[in-house]
């Protein structure tokens, strides 16, 4: 039986820079997971992906990650995603000294 | 040590050249993604949870102060000021951005280094015993030969596209540093009962989803036909080794399938025609690369200063009995540079500790640096008169911490802070650990002992070789960290046996702690290390005590229980 979708943020790389975005509220792409889209839908979600795969210019590697929305923002659910979405944990690097794009 | 020939430094220029262009093409939009990412894997250049990350290889860990100082201007002028030496002796850097690799290669380049072969299924960066050419035990030198076949797989048409990555690890020591048994070819330098020099192939070793411990293929070859065997058995791999699924595609599964027997005729049948192939250019390149890797001019100093300085400082007391080796020459140390300051990430060194380690090799080392596979930096030929200036040196910039082969010496993988592949996070493990013992103040009372943590299954940390072992998982989207107790990365190789359930985050802390209490108790005196006491007894004690609940262990583990309360796993480690 296939699996209920859950609500999703759409997420990738940046090609040059290689940081972790996410799709946006506005459609753009935005370096903060608090700023990224809620994806309810698991069409609209799919097909977001699948424009996010033609962008090979600007992105590498996008995949949709599970979030929710905790506190009315939204959280991602795996650790892998916290991560990602925070920086590691041994040095303030990465998104711990990054600003939205 | 080895410098490049016209045509290595022509060839290093080209993939440059090579690359700079493939990077321009793939900003540009002229290749996709697809195309791009395994040229960009053939030149070490991967991407990671946060960055892309560039892995630079360090041949058989040798370099001298010029590359040691170039990697410190790396990591300046394209990373964060720092970068992260691996357990395969090779220096990655964890923030570059795509654009700018072409121009550290180019740094790399100018002065004869490279990032090629360190990544894809290919014969990658070849390791050799760290304390090469220095320690007492040698029978022979592995580098010449490690620089020999360094020469001959790079770049080589038949083993570019092999089924999986392959790993040769060389050692000239009867003590095994260089893991040998843990890699797909492993060569130990001996000599016959004719005194004649050769080497004991070892084949199928490797660690990962499935750990096996190599099974010597030939014990006796003679040096003349190292490349020739070599080339064999690589060819007999490429036939017969599985490329239906990735993970059976390593040669320990091609020689587990086959067995030792089949395999040794395959390849002493290949050998018989490889061997009229080569017709003696690589034994007169292997007495050019002796030469090259002659012993340093040894100074002749009196070494008084250096018996004041140990009996009047008990800090470089401390340093001197923990982090120096015996050197071959009696006048000489072997001074093992810690990269696990308690707290700090084990590996790592900062662009100022990289140019204090260059600036000492050149005024005190011979100009002589080692990486070893236990992520630490070494000096092998340092005069005993120097060693206090040294020391002193070293304090200056927090590279002074006297705890070689201790509890805290930890190996840890990049694990999930910056790898892809990660399934937990290995580096607060490991500076919990170190903090936990350093604040006991239990160290040195511990004595000899092995943590080796990995951050997936593909066990880059060498967790099953290590005297304590930790894998970090994923289970049901939580951390959780397996132990194995009783491996070994030496001659006597042997693979950690399970301890049983996994650990949360917050508790392989205090489980490690109580093996350690399990350990003190229960050891028959204080110089049996750990590795002789799980030896003895095997895994059960230790057992029985890790999955008691702390508030019913008796009275004879009072202290670990008191120390447990402290909850020491939920501090945060700056």
């Amino acid at each position: 039986m296939a699996r209920k979708f859950t609500n999703k943020v759409l997420t990738a790389n940046r090609l040059i820079e290689g940081d972790v975005v996410y799709l946006g509220i506005n459609g753009d792409w935005v370096l903060d997971h608090d700023r990224a889209q809620i994806l309810k839908e698991e069409e609209f979600a799919i097909k977001q992906l699948a424009l996010a795969n033609k962008d090979s210019g600007f992105l590498v590697s996008p995949y949709l990650a599970n979030a929710e929305i905790r506190d009315g923002v939204p959280t991602p659910i795996h650790f892998r995603d916290s991560f990602r979405a925070n920086g590691p944990t041994n040095y303030n690097h990465g998104k711990k000294e990054n600003h939205n794009v | 040590m080895y410098s490049y020939t016209e045509f290595d430094n022509n060839f290093n220029q080209n993939r440059v050249d090579q690359f700079r262009s493939q990077v321009t093409r793939r900003i540009d939009g002229s290749l996709t993604e697809d195309e791009f990412k395994p040229l960009r894997l053939m030149n070490g250049l991967y991407l990671q949870l946060h960055a892309y990350m560039l892995r630079v290889a360090i041949p058989y860990g040798t370099l001298n102060s010029q590359k040691m100082y170039q990697l410190a201007i790396i990591a300046d002028k394209y990373d964060r000021g720092y970068g992260h030496f691996t357990t395969r002796q090779n220096i990655q850097y964890n923030w570059p951005k795509l654009k700018d690799v072409p121009d550290i290669l180019q740094d790399l380049a100018n002065v004869e280094m490279h990032a090629v072969q360190t990544s894809g299924n290919c014969i990658r960066n070849v390791t050799a015993d760290h304390f090469a050419g220095a320690s007492t035990d040698e029978i022979e030198d592995p580098r010449p030969t490690a620089e020999l076949i360094r020469q001959w797989s790079t770049d080589h048409p038949e083993f570019s596209f092999l089924g999986r990555k392959f790993k040769i690890a060389i050692t000239g020591s009867p003590n095994d540093r260089a893991v040998t048994k843990a890699h797909d070819i492993g060569l130990r330098m001996v000599r016959n009962n004719k005194n004649e020099p050769g080497y004991e192939v070892i084949i199928g070793g490797g660690l990962g989803r499935t750990p096996m411990i190599g099974k010597v293929l030939r014990s006796f070859l003679p040096r003349k036909d190292i490349l020739p065997y070599l080339e064999s058995v690589m060819q007999i791999y490429n036939m017969l080794g599985r490329r239906d699924n990735k993970y059976k595609a390593r040669i320990k599964i091609t020689v587990h399938e086959h067995g030792i027997n089949k395999i040794c005729d395959l390849v002493e049948e290949r050998f018989i025609i490889q061997r009229s192939s080569f017709g003696g250019f690589d034994q007169k390149l292997l007495i050019k690369l002796e030469k090259a890797f002659a012993a340093p001019i040894y100074i002749n100093e009196p070494i008084d200063s250096y018996n004041k300085s140990y009996q009047s400082d008990p800090l470089f007391r401390s340093f001197v009995d923990t982090n120096l080796s015996e050197h071959k020459n009696l006048n000489y140390s072997i001074v093992s540079i810690s990269l696990k300051k308690h707290g700090q990430t084990p590996g790592d060194a900062t662009s100022q500790q990289m140019r204090m380690m260059a600036n000492l090799a050149k005024k005190y080392g011979h100009d002589e640096l080692r990486i070893s596979h236990e992520q630490n930096v070494i000096l092998p030929h340092v005069h005993k008169s120097n060693l206090y200036k040294v020391f002193n040196e070293l304090k200056s910039v927090e590279l002074d911490t006297a705890n070689i082969g201790l509890i805290s010496d930890i190996i840890a993988c990049p694990g999930m802070d910056y790898c892809a592949l990660a399934t937990a996070r290995s580096i607060p493990i490991a500076q919990q650990i170190a903090m936990r013992f350093n604040q006991l103040k239990l160290e040195n009372d511990i004595g000899e002992i092995k943590i080796k943590i990995s951050g997936c299954i593909n066990a880059c940390g060498h967790h099953h070789i290590g005297h304590i072992g930790i894998l970090g998982l994923d289970r049901a989207g939580v951390e959780n960290y397996q132990i194995t107790l009783g491996g070994n990365s030496t001659q006597n190789t042997a693979i950690g046996k399970s301890l049983g359930p996994g650990f949360s985050y917050t508790e392989i802390i205090p489980a490690i702690e109580k093996i350690i209490y399990t350990y003190l108790d229960i050891r028959s005196s204080n110089d049996e290390t750990f590795l002789e006491t799980f030896n003895r007894v095997g895994l059960t004690p230790f057992k029985k005590i890790v999955y008691t609940p702390s508030e019913i262990i008796n009275k004879s583990t009072a202290t670990f229980a008191n120390n447990n309360n402290e909850s020491f796993a939920s501090q945060e480690i700056k």
